[in-house]
């Protein structure tokens, strides 16, 4: 990449020095990358930092003069007396597992099948991946009419099989964040559906063929040859399956009645609006959950990039 | 809360990306502001314009708002220059609102809501116009409308109490008295629930959590008594006081009556079940008369006041949140406005405003009620009875201490209702951070 100017000062001779760039040609070059990096220092950088600072304060975001620099207050205050966190990081584990548990195989199962050309194959993945196509706010939608307590599909199954038993499936603590697992597993089954199969459409087939002359079952080959040959594919999966399970929000919002978070369904992306937004906003405090994510975030990625990367080397 | 807004539709939701810029601090401002103050720069300088922001999104609100100020132009000459924002987005990003550039009057509710940014100075006084308009308010209006400083901060439009609601035929068919007293009471929802009705409908699912707030503030006005409550509401005593436990006792022996599967029913679900004649009773405000799609239906509702529980109280508080308009701290057209404000606070109004949107009940004295609906009547009655007049725990309190500690903890304490010294003590353990300053 920066060959030009990190090349070591001896060699320019052995080699033809490289044209020097044109006026305009630097100014293009300038406009082209320092437009997003300043963008990304705005936009990303300067606000995550923000962030972290305003974390050590008490501020209501109403005046500037108002900040109240009080130190790990927040923290000490998140982790030892805020009810709802543990709940919500408990969630947001159990999201994260239930995602990449259920689903996730689920959607690699499908994807598997369907690359065997079986009839109606169009039509199957037509249908599985149909609910990728929706924002996750409609999916809440529709399943907060398969939902509904009074007139909703599963409690009119139910009042059909067994009449007078009623489920709260939404309200009910105990049961409501496993509902709502149900709808996004419905989405994000076809999105993982669809990536596979991607990469199965890009898979070699002679290697599959090879396999079988060797005396491979059906499933030694995909877990042997199928499956490490896709790595690739794999880690977008990975990757997606983790940033869906943080970044899990719209669902629960819109399934939660879009004000927050609610008993049962806590979740920290929900916990940190809970406390920015709204018309008594605690914006150090927010920012200190949100710091609290931010970290958590960084720990699986960091985790991730440094495996992937380690391997690599080798 | 008010009626508009209990109809959150998810489509509003903010996007994962606005929600992390606020999240993060410091786009937060940016948030509200390209919606907000769409108008903000423009009729700055002119005097002939009065900029007013609305949170009346919804059709009937907006077609009374758009009367009314029609209304002023003629009088006055003023031209005023309506920005309406849907009314949660107005609610829930009021304070970047109010620090932007808002417009000159804007609509809000009365109460601690109002008293909290009257202190923090981001709203302009308007004595001036109290002046002018007071004759036409009670002591009770008055009251509602001042800051902590003892300044006038609001002009209030109309309010609307909450009570327990019903249908006069199933009360008639089956031969109920409305109760006047907690036991009355509790013996009529038993008596329902044997004779198969959901005694006491409700819905507080999703976003409608707000909605069992009227059955805690009630319990608590009538066990405890007004000042006990309102010191409650201000974080002045602790939720671990004896008295509150009562409240949740007292809640516990109703919490059985409740319509089944309520966590996950809305508001308007719950109103539907008392029309349909499914459930029996409904403590709820005025506004299920938006539930009624039916004119016929409308006479063969309601209410009666929330029983007495300790005499010594009575029944002598009514809860009827307040709603009406405020003065935006730096107005671009101070004259203007608070001509604006003036007219709003007149009996004229009153009435353009309730001729179109005949739900609520207004404040103004000289209001004419001769079209008023036989439940407006009532309700007028039972509100100008009253020896005092509360908001609504969202609207007496700090609305982030109700939504994000006290409407969780009750909510899921009241799908189990055992001991509730636990939640009591869950929720006082966060009450400090939200009322030291």
């Amino acid at each position: 990449m920066s060959s030009v100017r990190s090349a070591p000062p001896s060699k320019p001779r052995a080699r033809p020095r490289p044209r020097r760039l044109s006026a305009g040609d630097r100014l293009f070059l300038a406009v082209i990358v320092g437009i997003p990096v300043i963008a990304l220092l705005v936009f990303v950088w300067l606000p995550a930092l923000a962030s972290i600072g305003l974390s050590f304060t008490s501020w209501d975001g109403i005046s500037l003069s108002d900040i109240h620099w009080i130190g790990l207050d927040n923290y000490q205050e998140i982790f030892t007396n805020y009810p709802p966190f543990w709940p919500a990081v408990q969630h947001n584990v159990v999201w994260l597992l239930f995602t990449a548990l259920l689903p996730t195989p689920f959607g690699i199962f499908l994807a598997y099948q369907l690359d065997r050309k079986i009839r109606f194959t169009r039509i199957y993945q037509t249908a599985i991946f149909l609910p990728m196509v929706l924002s996750l706010a409609v999916v809440g939608f529709i399943w907060e009419i398969i939902y509904n307590p009074d007139n909703g599909l599963l409690n009119g199954i139910l009042n059909g099989v067994a009449p007078g038993h009623h489920i709260d499936w939404l309200g009910d603590p105990n049961l409501n964040l496993w509902a709502v697992l149900v709808a996004s597993a419905w989405r994000h089954t076809g999105y993982i559906m669809i990536l596979y199969l991607a990469g199965l459409k890009g898979f070699d087939p002679a290697l599959k063929e090879a396999a079988s002359l060797d005396g491979a079952n059906e499933r030694q080959t995909f877990l042997r040859v199928v499956f490490p040959a896709l790595k690739p594919v794999n880690i977008i999966i990975l990757v997606v399956t983790v940033m869906e399970s943080l970044r899990a929000f719209d669902i629960v919002y819109v399934l939660g009645g879009g004000v927050g978070s609610k008993p049962g369904m806590e979740l920290l992306s929900l916990l940190i609006t809970d406390n920015i937004i709204g018309e008594s906003s605690h914006i150090g405090y927010g920012s200190a959950l949100a710091v609290v994510l931010l970290v958590v975030s960084l720990l699986a990625i960091g985790t991730f990039l440094v495996q992937t990367f380690r391997k690599e080397d080798q | 809360m008010t009626l508009q807004s209990r109809t959150p539709s998810p489509f509003r939701a903010p996007s994962r990306r606005n929600v992390v810029r606020g999240a993060l601090g410091v786009g937060a401002a940016a948030l509200a502001a390209p919606v907000l103050t769409a108008c903000g720069g423009g009729p700055a300088a002119d005097p002939k314009t009065v900029t007013f922001g609305s949170n009346g999104a919804d059709a009937t609100p907006k077609k009374a708002y758009a009367g009314v100020t029609g209304a002023f132009t003629k009088d006055s000459g003023l031209k005023v220059k309506t920005n309406t924002v849907d009314h949660d987005t107005f609610q829930k990003s009021i304070s970047n609102y109010l620090q932007g550039t808002p417009d000159d009057v804007f609509t809000w509710f009365a109460g601690y809501r109002m008293q909290f940014f009257a202190k923090k100075g981001l709203a302009h006084p308007v004595d001036d116009v109290w002046d002018k308009i007071g004759s036409g308010f009670s002591d009770a209006a008055k009251q509602l409308s001042k800051g902590q400083d003892g300044k006038y901060y609001f002009v209030p439009l109309y309010n609307y109490p909450w009570a327990v609601f019903y249908r006069k035929s199933v009360f008639q068919e089956r031969g109920y008295q409305p109760p006047a007293t907690w036991s009355a009471f509790t013996a009529l929802a038993k008596q329902m629930k044997k004779d198969g009705l959901s005694p006491i409908a409700s819905g507080y699912g999703g976003g409608d959590s707000w909605s069992i707030l009227g059955a805690f503030d009630y319990l608590n006005l009538r066990a405890n008594g007004y000042d006990f409550h309102m010191s409650l509401m201000r974080g002045e005593v602790s939720w671990t006081d004896k008295r509150t436990s009562r409240t949740l006792d007292l809640w516990r022996e109703i919490a059985p009556y409740y319509q089944e599967g309520a966590g996950g029913r809305s508001w308007q679900d719950a109103a539907q079940s008392l029309l349909d004649k499914k459930s029996g009773m409904a403590v709820i405000g005025l506004f299920l008369g938006q539930q009624v799609t039916d004119e016929s239906l409308r006479d063969d509702i309601d209410f009666f006041p929330f029983p007495t529980i300790d005499p010594s109280f009575g029944q002598d508080t009514v809860e009827a949140p307040t709603d009406g308009f405020m003065l935006s701290r730096k107005p671009k057209n101070l004259d203007g406005s608070n001509k604006l404000l003036e007219f709003l606070g007149s009996a004229k109004a009153e009435n353009l405003y309730m001729g179109v949107d005949p739900s609520n009940v207004a404040v103004n004295s000289g209001a004419d009620t001769s079209k008023y609906n036989a439940l407006q009547k009532k309700s007028a009655e039972l509100i100008s009875s009253a020896k005092h007049i509360t908001q609504f725990a969202d609207r007496d309190s700090d609305p982030g201490f109700i939504s994000t500690v006290v409407l969780p903890g009750l909510t899921q304490w009241l799908g189990h209702p055992d001991d509730g010294s636990a939640l009591l003590k869950k929720i006082e353990s966060q009450r400090s951070r939200f009322f030291t300053a």
